[in-house]
């Protein structure tokens, strides 16, 4: 292109320039067309291995999804991509029909209204229950606005509130290095709901659980949806089939299956590669 | 708000009335109380004992980074020596015709090489309240710069360290240079007076350590304050578990950031107050070793819980000055003994010892 072309090219009459275009980043949630969360064509390769190869995702608002893959199926790496930790080589990620996530950072994409729970469970060890919950809720995040902050009484029956749901309420006061392992999986869901997420991204929520745990966890997850919509990752089979209503299966970066538990269980190319060994 | 904090603080009561006592007698001892008493403090106890408490408050600034952001700083005597160097320029600036050449505009080391005219970066030193303000800005502004870009990058760890040992590193190189107008090798002495008040005397030595008692007490209520605050909350959690912090919507960077640069402040402050009780000021202190040692004296004290900084600064200095005295040869082998033991069987310090671990974090 000529300089001349270009110089058109920047000011042709038809457009605006895009610093002077209002950031399409301030635009709210917009779920009207369903999906809070689309992923199109993802890949991501690291060293040349493919991590995600052209993954193609929708999640309904209100949802509850779980989705199994053998190790290596890109289940991590997805979640990487959507909380935005790391980069895609290429696709789009969209949270509703406005928010391009692959432009914000991860802790713009949280306070956008996406939580995550990591697959070791991670709280803050050395603080109180109650303290991981406070540091955890929805606020102004910035330095200055924290350094003055004190908890308004509001806030305070949230925290409760939140401490029933997870059933810690007894522990309140105790480290949240003291808990048991099953007991931090909790504290981190609850940590997630005191985000008051849209969007919850759970990476295997029962690993180490006796079976007594995953099921209140099972039952914790289903009351969820609806208010949220939950994205479950896990391993357990049982486990999925226990709450799943949706499940999608990966493969080699890529959706191999996606529908009911039935439907996905008699796929044969399912039982091939993954439910059959 | 500082008071009802400092109502659980059972330590830093103690601490704040220890410098209390101590800004009441020493002025006593040293003043009022005739020489041939057993209960006169000499003058040079009295700068001695100022020069700790600047000890003291540089490392108070290190623990709160390190021990309650998890960040170890190698530079911070950087900050440090910045700040004694803002204060130094001020006090050349005093000296005027009394110098060695008579020069009245002239610091001596510039009338040796040869200088016709101030350097810009000299102008406004005269000014008591310019080079105050530059104590505070010129340590803040580089760990800013600093950590703007380390931060950015996530660099954490040993890397970290690493390159905040170089940061430090290559200012001591730069400052050796005569071209800088620092100085050089001899940096800045031959100091005269502060305010028009004469740093041989006795009154003056006194107010200095009025200043860096003062200094340290407000300090460590600032640092009480700060990690008290859900800032001091966020910090420690960015210090446990840095990437759920993040995905809990909290910008690491900037938290890390702002402490950093508030804990360079507090450094260059010590540094500031350092520089007219010992009477100079040279790029030696740059040194990665100083950096170092006070690190090991946080350690020592106990980190994490600001207390144990300045015990462990007061006590390893005091050591220093007895053994340097009477066994110099042993010194070194004496502070390695100590960090190694420290490190093996009281990870939480010498406050560790006394304090179980309710209050630390």
């Amino acid at each position: 292109m000529s300089s001349l072309q270009r110089a058109r090219e920047a000011f042709r009459r038809d457009q605006v320039w895009r610093f002077l275009m209002p950031p399409i980043s301030s635009a709210v949630l917009d779920t009207r067309h369903g999906p809070i969360l689309y992923l199109e064509d993802v890949s991501v390769s690291f060293d040349g291995f493919k991590a995600l190869n052209k993954l193609t995702l929708y999640i309904d608002d209100g949802e509850l999804r779980c989705i199994i893959g053998a190790n290596g199926a890109g289940k991590t790496t997805m979640m990487d991509v959507i909380t935005g930790k790391t980069r895609p080589d290429e696709g789009e990620v969209f949270f509703g029909q406005l928010i391009n996530l692959l432009e914000w950072s991860e802790p713009e994409i949280a306070q956008a209204g996406i939580g995550r729970k990591f697959q070791k469970p991670t709280v803050f060890e050395h603080h109180t229950v109650y303290t991981n919950l406070e540091l955890s809720m929805k606020t102004d995040k910035s330095v200055w606005s924290t350094l003055f902050t004190r908890l308004s009484g509001e806030q305070r029956d949230h925290i409760d509130e939140v401490l029933e749901t997870i059933g810690l309420s007894g522990q309140r006061n105790q480290r949240a290095g003291l808990l048991s392992h099953g007991q931090k999986q909790w504290l981190e869901i609850g940590m997630l709901l005191m985000q008051e997420p849209r969007l919850l991204l759970v990476d295997e929520p029962v690993a180490g659980m006796t079976a007594q745990e995953a099921e209140r966890t099972a039952e914790l997850l289903t009351s969820l949806a609806g208010k949220h919509s939950v994205v479950v990752v896990e391993h357990d089979m049982e486990f999925v089939r226990s709450i799943a209503r949706k499940v999608t299966v990966l493969h080699e970066g890529s959706v191999l299956a996606e529908g009911d538990m039935e439907t996905v269980q008699n796929d044969p190319r399912v039982v091939e590669v993954y439910l059959g060994e | 708000m500082s008071l009802e904090m400092l109502k659980q603080d059972r330590p830093g009561q103690l601490l704040l009335g220890a410098l209390g006592l101590a800004a009441l007698l020493v002025p006593v001892m040293n003043l009022v109380i005739p020489a041939e008493s057993a209960f006169h403090m000499p003058t040079y106890m009295v700068t001695l004992f100022g020069k700790y408490l600047c000890f003291a408050l540089l490392a108070l600034a290190v623990d709160l980074v390190w021990g309650y952001c998890g960040i170890l700083s190698l530079g911070h005597g950087a900050f440090f020596t910045l700040g004694g160097y803002a204060m130094g320029m001020y006090l050349m600036r005093q000296i005027g015709e009394r110098g060695v050449y008579g020069n009245p505009e002239l610091p001596d080391f510039m009338v040796f090489l040869n200088w016709q005219e101030l350097p810009w970066y000299w102008l406004g030193f005269d000014m008591f309240t310019f080079a105050m303000l530059m104590v505070l800005v010129v340590p803040g502004l580089l760990a800013f710069v600093f950590g703007w870009f380390a931060f950015r990058s996530r660099v954490t760890g040993v890397y970290l360290s690493i390159i905040t040992q170089a940061m430090t590193y290559a200012l001591m190189l730069a400052f050796f240079r005569n071209e800088m107008g620092f100085g050089g090798n001899n940096g800045l002495t031959d100091f005269k007076d502060i305010l028009g008040f004469s740093l041989q005397s006795d009154a003056t030595r006194i107010g200095l350590f009025l200043a860096s008692a003062v200094a340290l007490a407000l300090g460590y209520v600032v640092c009480r304050m700060i990690v008290q605050s859900r800032v001091g909350r966020v910090t420690v959690a960015i210090r446990d578990a840095e990437d759920r912090a993040r995905f809990i919507g909290y910008k690491v960077e900037d938290y890390k950031l702002w402490l950093f640069v508030v804990s360079a402040v507090i450094a260059g402050i010590a540094g500031a107050l350092y520089v007219p009780q010992v009477g100079i000021i040279n790029p030696g202190e740059f040194s990665p070793l100083n950096s170092i040692e006070l690190v090991i004296w946080v350690a020592i004290g106990g980190r994490g819980t600001l207390y144990g900084a300045v015990v462990g600064a007061l006590l390893v200095n005091y050591a220093k000055t007895y053994f340097t005295g009477a066994l110099p040869e042993l010194w070194l082998f004496a502070l390695g003994a100590l960090f190694i033991i420290v490190t093996l069987y009281l990870p939480r310090g010498l406050v560790g010892l006394v304090r179980r671990r309710e209050d630390a974090v």
